[in-house]
C-alpha cells in the first residue's frame, strides 16, 4: 500500500486592532447598529478618497519584524477588482505587487518536533461589509461595518504537513499578534481566519500534487476535521485514479465535508494594478529600527525566561504565557514579592481559578500588583492563615483592596498571644470530655478533631502549627499528671 | 454697467466698495441665464433660490468683514462631477442621475468660505470622458461663438457658461485636456494645475492619476485669483500636496522680456489645421515682438501620449467606474433576475457608449496576460514622456503649445469617429501624464469666427510662470472680443 504525504499552506487573515479603519476615520469596534461605523469612503460614495491610516503600516511592520521578515522599503496599494455587493467600491485595496512584508519564517513545536514555517508574505488590505439575506423579504441588505476594517494577510509556504503542525502555527501566529497587541485574533469574531491550502504526494517523491483551497474554516477544531478530510478525499482520488482538481472549496463542518465553489478555469481575473489614490509608501530604516528596539518579550522568550531564570516547570510556563496580560501581571506581583515559585502557584490555582469561575477573559483581570505581592508576603511571616488568605485574595480579584487594611479591619491577624491560645485549649478541652478521654487513652486520630475545634474557635486566627504545639505540650502535660499510682 | 467686459476680480471690488451689491450680481446672472441658456444649455441644474439667500448672507458677511477674499460676492457655476451637499450630482450620466451627495467636496468648501455663491452645475462629457460636451446623457452644450459647433469637452458646460456670460467664473476639471481645449474652442480662459495642488476629494473620479481641478473664467486674473482658492493641502486627499507658493494672483506680470520659450517641432506638423497654425503662429511672433526667446525643438515621445494617455487613463477609469452598480446609489435596472444580472443590465443601460468604450479598453489593458503588454508598457512610456518634459524644462522656461488642433468643431462631426477624436487630444494629455500645470489664454478667431487658444505649460509648481506670461500676453493681445451668439440655433 501506498504511502502518503499531505503538504499544507495557509493564508491567514488577521484584523488589526487599530481604533479606526485602514482608509478612513470610522470606529473599527465590532458589533454597533448596520451602517453606523461608515462614512462617504467605507461604503464607496463618488468622488470619496481613501486616505492611509499610518498605524497600520505600523502594525503590519511589527508583525513582520516578529516574524523575520524582511521589508520593502518602498511598498504600494494594489486595487483587486470584483463585482460584490460586500465590496462598495467593487475593488479591494489590497497589496500585489510589492507587500509590505516578505520572506520570513516561524519555528513552531510539535510532537513531530520542531519545525521551520516559512513565511512567503504579509500584505496589508481592506475588509468587506458583511451581507445579510433576508429570506422573508427576498431581498438582502449589506452592513458596512466591517468595510475598511485592516487586515494583514499572512501567506506561508507549504511548509506543513499534519493538522498538529497547522494549529501549532496558528497559535504560535495567535500569540505573536497578541503578545505585540496587534490584534486579539478571535476565530470566532472572525479577527483570524484562516483559508488552507492543501496537497497530498506519494511519501518520497518531490513534485508538489495539485492542491485545493479550503475556506469557511472558523475553529481551530473545524480546520483540524478539514485538513483530515479534505487529505482523505484527495487520496481516495488519487487511488481510484482520478485527478484532483485545483478548486477552491468550502468546509460544511456540520456535515464534515467540503463542496466545490469554484474551479480554477473559472477563477477571476482581478486586474490587479497599482492604486492612483494612495501614494507609495517608504520605510525608512529608521522606522524599522524603532519597531525592532520597542518589540515587546515574545512567548517562547517569556517561557524560556520562567524555565531558566524563574525555576519554573515548563508547563506552569505555558500556562502563565498563555496571556500576555496575565504573564505581566505575573511579573510584577513576583517581582515585589520576590519568589516566582510561590507567586506562581497561586497564580496557577487563585487566579486561574477566579477568572474560570467568574467566566472572564484574563485580559479582563485588575488588581494592584502590590496587594497580592503584600498578601503573600503576609502569609510567609504567618500574620495570616493560607486559608484566610485565599479569602482575602479574592477581595483583591474582585476589588482591588488593600490586604492589610482589610486584614485589620476584618480581624483576621494570626493570634500569637500565648494566653488566648491556652485559654480557648481549656474551653475546647472542657468541652468535649469524650474525646478527650480517647485521647488521653492513646487513640492519636482524635488529635485532628481538637486541632480541627481550636481553629473553628479562633476562627482561622491562628497558625495550625501552633495550635498543634500547644495542644500536643498540654496531652503530653495531662497524660503525665494522670498516671495512675501502684 | 457694462458687466459684460467686468472681470470677476473687478466685480469683487465694486462689492466692497458697495457700488454693487451680490444680488445685483445674482441678479445680472440668472438674467444672462434666462437669455441665453435656451440656446446654449451650458446648465444641468440652477440654483437659482439657493443663490439669492445665499447672495444676502454674503453680503452681510462682507458688510462685517467675515468675507475679506478677491472673489467674495462672485457668482459661481460647478462642473457636475464635483460633488455639493444635497444636490444632484449626475457627472451627465444617467447611472447618477438620482444621485445626491451627503458631502461636499473640499473645493466647494473653500469656494464658500471664500464667499462665492454657488449658481448650479454645469454639463460635461460624461464622466468625462470626451472631447465636445456631446457624450452628456443630458443633450450637448452649444459653443455661444456659433450654435451649430461644440464648445469641447469635457468641461463644455463651464467654458461656455463663461464664454456666454451665465457664470462670472466655473470649475472645471481636467484629466487630458477637459479643461483647457475647451476654454480654447468658448475664447475663455482655463488652468490645469500641478497634480496635487487642488483636492480631488468630492471629485468624482476618471482617472485618479490625472485627474485635478482648476478655474475657467473671463481672463489671467480672475482664473489666478480662483486658483488660489482652490490650492492647499487636504487630509482626505493623500494625493494633495502641501505647497506654500499659492499665492498665484501676486505676481501677474505684463512683461516676457527674456523669457524662454519652446515650441515642440512636432506639434506644428501635419495633423495642426491651417487656421490654428496661423493662430498660434502669430501669438508666438507677437511674444517674440515683446522681448520672449521662443526657441523650436524635437520632443520624440510626441507620438506616443496619445496611447499611453488612453491606456492608462481608461485602466483607471474601468476600476473607477466599478461602484456604479446599481447597489448602493444611482440608478438601477427595472428588471433583472438575480444580482449577475442586476449588475449587467444597470451598468447596461445606465453608461452610455463612450463610457462603455473606455471601461471595456481599461478592462482589457489590465486583465491577465495582457498587463504588461499595454499596462506596463504604458507606465514605461509615460516615465519616458516625463524624462523628455524634464529635459525641455531644463533648456526652456515655458513651453507653448496649440490647445487643439482644429477650432471647435460642428456638433455630430466628432462622435462618428472616435479614434480621430482621440487623437485631437494630442497637445493636452502629456501635461497630464507628467502632472503639469497648463493654462489656455485665447488668442485669435479665426475664419468663421471661433476661437483659438494658446497653451502655456509649465514645470511643475511653476504656475507662476505662466500665469506671468499669460497675464502679460493679455496685454499685448489687447481685449478678446465676446460671443454675439450667431450661427444655427438648433
Amino acid at each position: 500500500m501506498k504511502t502518503y504525504e499531505t503538504v499544507i499552506g495557509l493564508e491567514v487573515h488577521v484584523e488589526l486592532a487599530t481604533k479606526t479603519k485602514i482608509f478612513c476615520g470610522c470606529s473599527t469596534a465590532f458589533g454597533g447598529a448596520p451602517n453606523t461605523h461608515t462614512c462617504p469612503v467605507c461604503t464607496g460614495m463618488p468622488g470619496s478618497l481613501p486616505v492611509l491610516n499610518k498605524q497600520v503600516v505600523e502594525y503590519a511592520l511589527k508583525a513582520g519584524v516578529a516574524a523575520n521578515c524582511k521589508i520593502h522599503r518602498y511598498c504600494k496599494f494594489d486595487r483587486k477588482n470584483y463585482f460584490y455587493p460586500d465590496n462598495p467600491q467593487n475593488y479591494q485595496i489590497s497589496q500585489l505587487y510589492l507587500p509590505i512584508c516578505y520572506e520570513g519564517s516561524v519555528e513552531i513545536e510539535t510532537s513531530a518536533g520542531k519545525r521551520k514555517v516559512r513565511i512567503h508574505e504579509m500584505h496589508m488590505e481592506e475588509d468587506a461589509g458583511k451581507l445579510i439575506h433576508d429570506e422573508w423579504e427576498d431581498c438582502s441588505l449589506v452592513d458596512y461595518n466591517r468595510s475598511g476594517v485592516p487586515l494583514i494577510e499572512i501567506v506561508s509556504e507549504p511548509d506543513m504537513r499534519s493538522a498538529e503542525e497547522v494549529i501549532a502555527y496558528l497559535e504560535k501566529l495567535r500569540f505573536m499578534m497578541q503578545y505585540l497587541g496587534i490584534s486579539d485574533c478571535k476565530l470566532q469574531e472572525g479577527s483570524m481566519r484562516a483559508d488552507v491550502n492543501l496537497s497530498v504526494r506519494e511519501a518520497g517523491t518531490k513534485e508538489l500534487g495539485t492542491r485545493t483551497e479550503m475556506k469557511n474554516l472558523n475553529s481551530f477544531k473545524a480546520i483540524a476535521r478539514a485538513i483530515e478530510g479534505e487529505r482523505e478525499r484527495q487520496i481516495e482520488l488519487l487511488e481510484e485514479g482520478k485527478p484532483v482538481i485545483q478548486e477552491t472549496r468550502r468546509w460544511d463542518d456540520n456535515k464534515e465535508y467540503s463542496y466545490a465553489m469554484r474551479s480554477k478555469e473559472d477563477a477571476k481575473d482581478y486586474r490587479y494594478f497599482p492604486d492612483p489614490d494612495i501614494p507609495p509608501v517608504h520605510i525608512s530604516d529608521e522606522w524599522i529600527r524603532r519597531i525592532r528596539e520597542e518589540q515587546p518579550q515574545l512567548r517562547e522568550e517569556k517561557m524560556d525566561w520562567y524555565q531558566k531564570k524563574l525555576g519554573l516547570s515548563s508547563y506552569d510556563a505555558g500556562i502563565l504565557t498563555e496571556s500576555r496580560h496575565l504573564a505581566e501581571l505575573f511579573e510584577e506581583v513576583s517581582a515585589l514579592y520576590g519568589d516566582p515559585k510561590k507567586t506562581a502557584n497561586w497564580f496557577m490555582g487563585e487566579v486561574l481559578r477566579l477568572v474560570k469561575d467568574k467566566g472572564m477573559e484574563p485580559e479582563e483581570v485588575r488588581f494592584t500588583p502590590s496587594h497580592m505581592a503584600e498578601l503573600l508576603r503576609m502569609v510567609d511571616k504567618k500574620e495570616v492563615s493560607p486559608q484566610n488568605a485565599r479569602k482575602v485574595f479574592e477581595e483583591i480579584f474582585q476589588k482591588d483592596i488593600n490586604p492589610v487594611l482589610y486584614i485589620e479591619e476584618n480581624g483576621l491577624k494570626i493570634i500569637e498571644d500565648v494566653k488566648i491560645l491556652t485559654d480557648t485549649l481549656q474551653k475546647v478541652l472542657e468541652e468535649n470530655p469524650g474525646p478527650l478521654e480517647e485521647l488521653l487513652s492513646g487513640k492519636e486520630k482524635v488529635f485532628g478533631f481538637f486541632v480541627g475545634q481550636m481553629m473553628r474557635e479562633l476562627k482561622g486566627k491562628a497558625s495550625p502549627e501552633a495550635v498543634r504545639k500547644a495542644l500536643a505540650e498540654e496531652i503530653a502535660k495531662r497524660k503525665s499528671e494522670t498516671v495512675p499510682m501502684d | 454697467m457694462d458687466f459684460d467686459t467686468m472681470t470677476a476680480l473687478e466685480a469683487a471690488e465694486k462689492i466692497k466698495q458697495r457700488q454693487i451689491s451680490t444680488t445685483d450680481l445674482v441678479k445680472q446672472v440668472f438674467d444672462q441665464i434666462e437669455k441665453k441658456e435656451g440656446k446654449v444649455h451650458a446648465y444641468l441644474d440652477l440654483y437659482k433660490k439657493d443663490a439669492f439667500a445665499r447672495a444676502k448672507e454674503v453680503q452681510k458677511g462682507i458688510e462685517e468683514g467675515r468675507y475679506r477674499g478677491p472673489l467674495a460676492g462672485i457668482p459661481i457655476a460647478v462642473k457636475d462631477n464635483i460633488c455639493v451637499k444635497g444636490k444632484k450630482t449626475t457627472c451627465a450620466s444617467k447611472i447618477l442621475g438620482n444621485f445626491v451627495p451627503q458631502y461636499n467636496a473640499e473645493v466647494i468648501h473653500r469656494i464658500l468660505d471664500a464667499g462665492m455663491i454657488l449658481i448650479g452645475k454645469t454639463n460635461m462629457d460624461e464622466f468625462a470622458m470626451g472631447s465636445t460636451t456631446e457624450t452628456s446623457a443630458y443633450g450637448p452644450t452649444k459653443n455661444p461663438w456659433n450654435l451649430s459647433h461644440v464648445p469641447g469637452g469635457s468641461s463644455g458646460g463651464s467654458c461656455a457658461a463663461v464664454a456666454a456670460g451665465e457664470a462670472w467664473l466655473a470649475l472645471g476639471s481636467d484629466t487630458g485636456g477637459s479643461i483647457r481645449q475647451p476654454s480654447s474652442f468658448c475664447g475663455v480662459t482655463g488652468i490645469k494645475p500641478t497634480y496635487g495642488t487642488v483636492s480631488r476629494y468630492g471629485l468624482v473620479a476618471y482617472a485618479s492619476s490625472l485627474d485635478q481641478i482648476g478655474p475657467v473664467g473671463k481672463d489671467t486674473a480672475d482664473c489666478a485669483a480662483l486658483l488660489e482658492i482652490l490650492s492647499g493641502k487636504d487630509e482626505k486627499d493623500g494625493t494633495s500636496l502641501n505647497r506654500r507658493d499659492t499665492g498665484f494672483s501676486e505676481e501677474l506680470s505684463d512683461t516676457v522680456m527674456g523669457v524662454k520659450f519652446g515650441v515642440p517641432l512636432e506639434y506644428l506638423s501635419e495633423g495642426l489645421s491651417e487656421p490654428v497654425k496661423k493662430a498660434f503662429m502669430d501669438a508666438i511672433k507677437l511674444l517674440t515682438a515683446h522681448g520672449a526667446i521662443v526657441d523650436f525643438f524635437s520632443m520624440k515621445t510626441t507620438e506616443y501620449v496619445i496611447p499611453a494617455y488612453y491606456i492608462i487613463a481608461c485602466a483607471e477609469a474601468s476600476s473607477n467606474l466599478e461602484r456604479f452598480d446599481g447597489v448602493k446609489y444611482g440608478f438601477r435596472a427595472r428588471d433583472y433576475e438575480g444580482l449577475h444580472d442586476m449588475y449587467k443590465k444597470t451598468r447596461t443601460e445606465g453608461f452610455g457608449e463612450e463610457v462603455k468604450r473606455r471601461i471595456l479598453l481599461g478592462s482589457f489593458v489590465l486583465s491577465a496576460g495582457y498587463y504588461d503588454a499595454y499596462y506596463l508598457k504604458a507606465l514605461r512610456t509615460k516615465a519616458l514622456i516625463k524624462k523628455e518634459f524634464d529635459q525641455a524644462f531644463s533648456d526652456y522656461d515655458i513651453l507653448l503649445a496649440p490647445a487643439a488642433p482644429y477650432t471647435a468643431p460642428r456638433i455630430g462631426e466628432s462622435l462618428k469617429d472616435p479614434l480621430s477624436m482621440y487623437l485631437g487630444d494630442i497637445y493636452t494629455v502629456a501635461v497630464n501624464l507628467c502632472g503639469l500645470p497648463g493654462i489656455t489664454v485665447p488668442c485669435a478667431l479665426d475664419v468663421k469666427g471661433l476661437p483659438v487658444g494658446i497653451q502655456m505649460i509649465g514645470n511643475c509648481f511653476q504656475e507662476k510662470k505662466i500665469l506671468r506670461a499669460a497675464s502679460a500676453f493679455e496685454k499685448f493681445r489687447g481685449a478678446f472680443p465676446r460671443p454675439e451668439m450667431g450661427g444655427a440655433c438648433l
